[in-house]
């Protein structure tokens, strides 16, 4: 029994010491938060009549933000750190039956997320008549073009390595090249598509080769200055591009000739249908799920040929790629261009899609929403970056739904003014859960005997 | 093995390399025997890492000639045409004259075929070793994929293109003894199994010239072995020449025909390993010599 | 002639406040081989306490000294975002240290566009103008019809960053906080091994560039008499790339790049077209790093093989 008192002691004043702890530091941070929010919380700034500033003071938000903060604070430190200790002593025998369901679960999710991609807006359709129309374009055709984005730029950072803060520039040269061809010589949609992309893929070629010997953030920020050099010529370059207010009046997609509209000629007509607007939704939405499955065989593919051995070698250790006689130069070219190319099809389907584009549609923001899903993904995993596209898309869309919280908060609340909040912060939060992205894994691209993934811990992440 | 020095396979002539003020490589002329193995021994910082990277093309040499022959050597005598010419190579028949300090570093493996490891181990760790075998073969491949072309539009023909290079890759892990871990990431071999990676990946590009920076740098006395056995078969079986630069004295005098020795930047001795072994020189780099001697050998060597 | 020395002015006087949030991307890239990207946000919102906090002494307070009260704003704008680029390091960053490379700089995307809609939200979307402050010009050179004036403006941003400087100059080169930084710049692994507490000097160089930039977001309140919370993005992307011209790492370097790019950017609005003066930065930027990507005034790197 002597024995046996100390054992029983001892938790108890640890608790003690941990609750004391856990007290003090929920006290920092309460004292923190609350300097840290009083300027920009505390105070806001209003004009008056007069058009003079005026500060008007908000300390009950202030209290009661600090006040969430601290309990959060102290929750984290009683609740959960505890938790995780304990979970971290438990030995890590890895379940067999958990194993199993996770294999089960890897297997079949591909080709479940295919069928499901392919009947959603049936199933929209079925289910809720009434605002299909809006759930199959904000989020299906809307999700589809950032996976077609991502993808095409998994290409350039996932595979090879090279960190490109510019993609958007690509986007909008494809988006540019079809509402102004369009307008100006009528050509159709199709014919359109494959110029935007080689157009694409040329301003690629053309941007990627100065920047081939740059590695790592400095390749990053003059992608970006690429970025930004093209749209500030979009906005300022007004007799071509229309300046601030755009392109507008761009022709719209056409099934084989026969246009989407109310006319004679028009689609319902022809068809003997009535007329209705989703017909060309769900036309434009099987186009870009087309375009994307395209996308994806061409990159599997091109993994599995020398050409994308090459990007993934590259992405390993370029000097070891020259030591085996590889061109890194027409190496990295060939991923600028094959990504840009892809950037210039979905910027063609933008366009006809929305039938209005201007500068505002290709500012930073984008290119730095593409790369994020590209990096939570799972750098160079399709699945992860479809995934991901799929969280951070509608996640954001789904922010402009949620009108109900006006009921909660009263009616000055606007849940989409705090879309780009919520976004930024995620951004820092799944990057702090999942540095490697949601797939850390990558899959060979050829076997010998038998396919092994291969953990993330070993690929690298390029320096270029 | 009776390489004679008539018909090398390399050349280096005058090889004077400078950083800013510092000259790592000084006036250096040496030749490597064609189906020979030569070592380039010397001290830490003697330069021999900086001759490797002049002859593979990643540095450029401040000045001098490093030139390469292709078939039995009769095409050396055209060495100062070429180097007239200005051009990087010269063909013959079935011969082939390239000047490396020309070239860029791929081109020197992909024309020249000269191939090399590295010291600190350089694979492609987040691939399979087999995939590492596959990259090594890229020029080949990418032809028979019609460069992408024919490989995305009909997989089928490249298909039997690629047989013939997972075969390579097949002899070469064989040969180093890493098939049962072809499809484990490179990342996950053991120190010694990286080394012979490296090496086996090396030899898929086809090496005229084989270049091994420090291959038995780490190595357990029973791997470092093996790797003599390795590297003995290479020369027995293939038409590749092997340089190599070596600290593990077992390996040099034990495999190498033909030994040279660098201390600052400066040749210093160069012959057999018997004559290198003994001589006054390599031995007072390699150990000090008494403060007496230090003026007279310095003397020597040309400081 | 009267155009060039009064647009010689106004780019040093821009250059200045350039070159002050330039230190602080090259201190954090010198030490964490990062681009932070949110700093130019940080600058935002100091400028946003600036405005709160002066607003604070003339509308409430009615303080009347107008250098008594800049003195104030500049203080309190200097320790709110200090502070708030601590806690940013502490969150956002710190976790990610030594992870996957590409984690951090998108932590600070992240983190930038938080910062600017967080003060979107808070402060809402219009543009911020407060009454112009300091009007008095000293005319130095008068022309035909065209004044050459140098404002107190001008010099007291002159002068407050002459002797700023020359106080993180003394800072990062004679103390021991100097000395820890360039420890970490050099080995971080190294300097922990030899007594460095490596966590606290990322913290403080946070802090000093936080400061810096702090100063940078008062005067350019000052300066402009208006701030918008999406004036981080151009002004942060500018003074990048004045520490990238200047060579990264190097504080005179930056200082240096500051004034060149702002120089160029009056010089080019003047005698070219304002619509361009931003494609104009952008370029230099690419240029530099395409062409001169050790900088002005630091060291090239050699490809070790």
């Amino acid at each position: 029994m002597a024995v046996a008192a100390p054992d029983t002691a001892l938790p108890h004043t640890a608790a003690r010491a941990n609750l004391a702890h856990a007290l003090k530091d929920a006290a920092i941070t309460a004292l923190i938060s609350f300097a840290l929010l009083l300027p920009l919380i505390g105070f806001k700034t209003v004009q008056n009549m007069r058009n003079e500033l005026e500060l008007e003071t908000r300390i009950p938000l202030l209290l009661a933000i600090v006040a969430i903060i601290t309990a959060a604070r102290l929750f984290g430190s009683l609740v959960i750190e505890p938790w995780r200790e304990r979970r971290a002593l438990r030995p890590h025998a890895e379940d067999a039956r958990l194993t199993a369901l996770k294999t089960t679960f890897a297997n079949w999710f591909t080709p479940f997320a295919m069928g499901f991609v392919l009947v959603y807006p049936l199933i929209i359709m079925v289910f809720f008549p009434q605002g299909a129309l809006k759930w199959i374009d904000n989020f299906g055709i809307q999700i589809l073009i950032y996976i077609m984005l991502g993808w095409g730029l998994n290409i350039v950072v996932g595979l090879a390595g090279l960190l490109d803060l510019g993609y958007v520039a690509f986007y909008a040269v494809g988006s540019y090249a079809y509402a102004l061809l369009a307008k100006e010589f009528g050509l159709s949609f199709w014919i359109l598509l494959p110029l935007a992309g080689i157009l694409s893929a040329f301003w690629g070629v053309l941007l990627g080769f100065p920047v081939l010997r740059l590695r790592g953030d400095y390749l990053a920020i003059v992608t970006l200055a690429f970025g930004e050099i093209i749209r500030l010529i979009l906005i300022n370059w007004v007799s071509f591009t229309g300046g601030y207010a755009g392109v507008s009046g761009i022709p719209r997609p056409t099934l084989f000739g026969i246009p989407f509209n109310a006319t004679e000629q028009g689609f319902a007509a022809t068809f003997g249908l009535e007329f209705n607007p989703i017909h060309r939704t769900l036309f434009l939405y099987y186009v870009i799920l087309a375009l994307g499955l395209v996308t994806a065989y061409v990159t599997i593919r091109l993994r599995q040929l020398p050409v994308g051995r090459a990007w993934e070698a590259l992405r390993e250790d370029e000097i070891a790629c020259r030591s085996l006689g590889i061109n890194t130069t027409n190496t990295k070219l060939t991923a600028f261009a094959m990504g840009a190319m892809f950037a210039g099809f979905a910027g063609s389907f933008f366009a006809a899609r929305q039938g209005f584009i201007s500068p505002e549609s290709f500012t930073f923001l984008e290119s730095a929403t593409i790369l994020s899903i590209v990096v939570l993904g799972g750098m160079g995993s399709m699945i992860g970056v479809a995934v991901a596209a799929v969280v951070m898309i509608g996640g954001t869309e789904i922010m402009r739904e949620l009108d109900f919280l006006k009921y909660i908060f009263g009616n000055d609340f606007d849940p989409t003014q705090y879309r780009m909040l919520i976004f930024g912060f995620a951004m820092v939060l799944i990057m702090i859960w999942k540095p490697r992205g949601l797939v850390g894994t990558r899959e060979p691209s050829a076997f010998y005997k038998e396919r092994r993934t291969i953990l993330g811990s070993h690929v690298k992440e390029g320096h270029g | 093995m009776t390489a004679g020095p008539a018909a090398p396979v390399l050349r280096v002539e005058h090889l004077t390399m400078r950083f800013g003020g510092l000259v790592a490589v000084d006036d250096l002329s040496f030749a490597a025997a064609r189906g020979g193995i030569t070592a380039l021994i010397g001290p830490n910082g003697a330069g021999k890492t900086t001759v490797f990277n002049c002859i593979t093309g990643f540095y450029k040499p401040t000045e001098g000639r490093i030139a390469l022959a292709h078939g039995d050597g009769a095409i050396w005598d055209e060495v100062d045409t070429l180097t007239d010419r200005g051009t990087r190579s010269l063909h013959r028949g079935g011969e082939a004259l390239f000047l490396l300090e020309r070239m860029p570093d791929y081109l020197v493996t992909q024309q020249a075929r000269v191939a090399r490891t590295f010291q600190n181990i350089r694979l492609f760790t987040g691939m399979t070793v087999f995939e590492n075998m596959l990259v090594a073969q890229h020029n080949t491949l990418m032809v028979s994929s019609g460069y992408t072309l024919i490989g995305v539009l009909a997989p089928h023909i490249y298909g039997r293109a690629e047989k013939a290079a997972v075969e390579k890759a097949r002899y070469w892990l064989e040969q180093t003894d890493l098939l049962e871990r072809a499809d484990d990431p490179a990342g996950d071999l053991p120190y010694g199994a990286q080394r012979r990676l490296e090496i086996a990946r090396a030899m898929c590009t086809d090496p005229v010239l084989l270049c091994l920076d420090e291959p038995a740098a780490g190595l357990n006395p029973r791997e470092s072995h093996q790797l003599n056995e390795l590297l003995l078969s290479i020369r027995r079986e293939h038409t590749t020449s092997i340089l190599l630069i070596e600290h593990d004295m077992s390996v040099v005098m034990q495999i190498s025909d033909h030994v040279v020795v660098l201390d600052y930047g400066v040749k210093i001795s160069d012959g057999t390993p018997e004559a290198v072994r003994n001589d006054q020189k390599v031995v007072a780099a390699y150990l000090g010599v008494e403060d007496e001697e230090v003026a007279k050998v310095e003397a020597e060597v040309g400081l | 002639m009267e155009v060039f020395v009064q647009q010689l002015i106004n780019g040093i006087t821009l250059g200045s406040i350039y070159g002050l949030i330039a230190i602080g991307y090259t201190m954090v890239f010198g030490i964490i081989g990062m681009v932070n990207f949110a700093h130019g946000d940080v600058f935002m919102v100091s400028s946003f306490i600036a405005l709160i906090a002066l607003l604070i002494l003339t509308t409430w307070l009615g303080m009347a000294s107008v250098a008594l009260a800049l003195l104030i704003v500049l203080i309190v704008a200097m320790v709110f975002t200090s502070l708030v680029n601590w806690v940013i390091e502490r969150v956002a960053y710190r976790p990610l240290r030594g992870s996957f490379r590409l984690a951090p700089l998108i932590s600070a995307i992240g983190m930038s566009i938080f910062l600017s809609n967080f003060v979107q939200v808070t402060q809402g979307p219009r543009n911020k103008s407060v009454p112009p402050l300091l009007q008095d010009v000293i005319v130095i050179m008068e022309g035909n019809g065209y004044d050459v004036t140098i404002s107190y403006r001008q010099l007291i941003i002159w002068s407050i960053t002459a002797v700023l400087l020359a106080a993180f100059w003394y800072l990062v080169s004679k103390t021991s906080l100097g000395r820890a930084q360039r420890a970490c710049e050099q080995d971080q692994k190294m300097a922990a091994l030899v007594g460095v507490d490596v966590d606290r000097t990322i913290s403080i160089t946070f802090v000093i560039g936080a400061a810096l930039a702090a100063v940078a977001g008062t005067m350019y309140l000052m300066y402009y008499g208006v701030v918008n919370f999406s004036d981080g993005f151009v002004p942060g992307i500018k003074a990048f790339t004045a520490a990238v011209l200047g060579g990264i790492g190097s504080l005179p370097g930056a200082v240096i790049g500051g004034i060149l790019i702002g120089l160029i950017e009056t010089m080019w609005s003047a005698y070219f077209s304002i619509d361009y003066k931003d494609v104009a930065a952008f370029s230099i930027l690419a240029i530099t790093l395409i062409f001169l990507p050790q900088g002005l005034l630091g060291r090239p790197e050699v490809e070790k093989v």
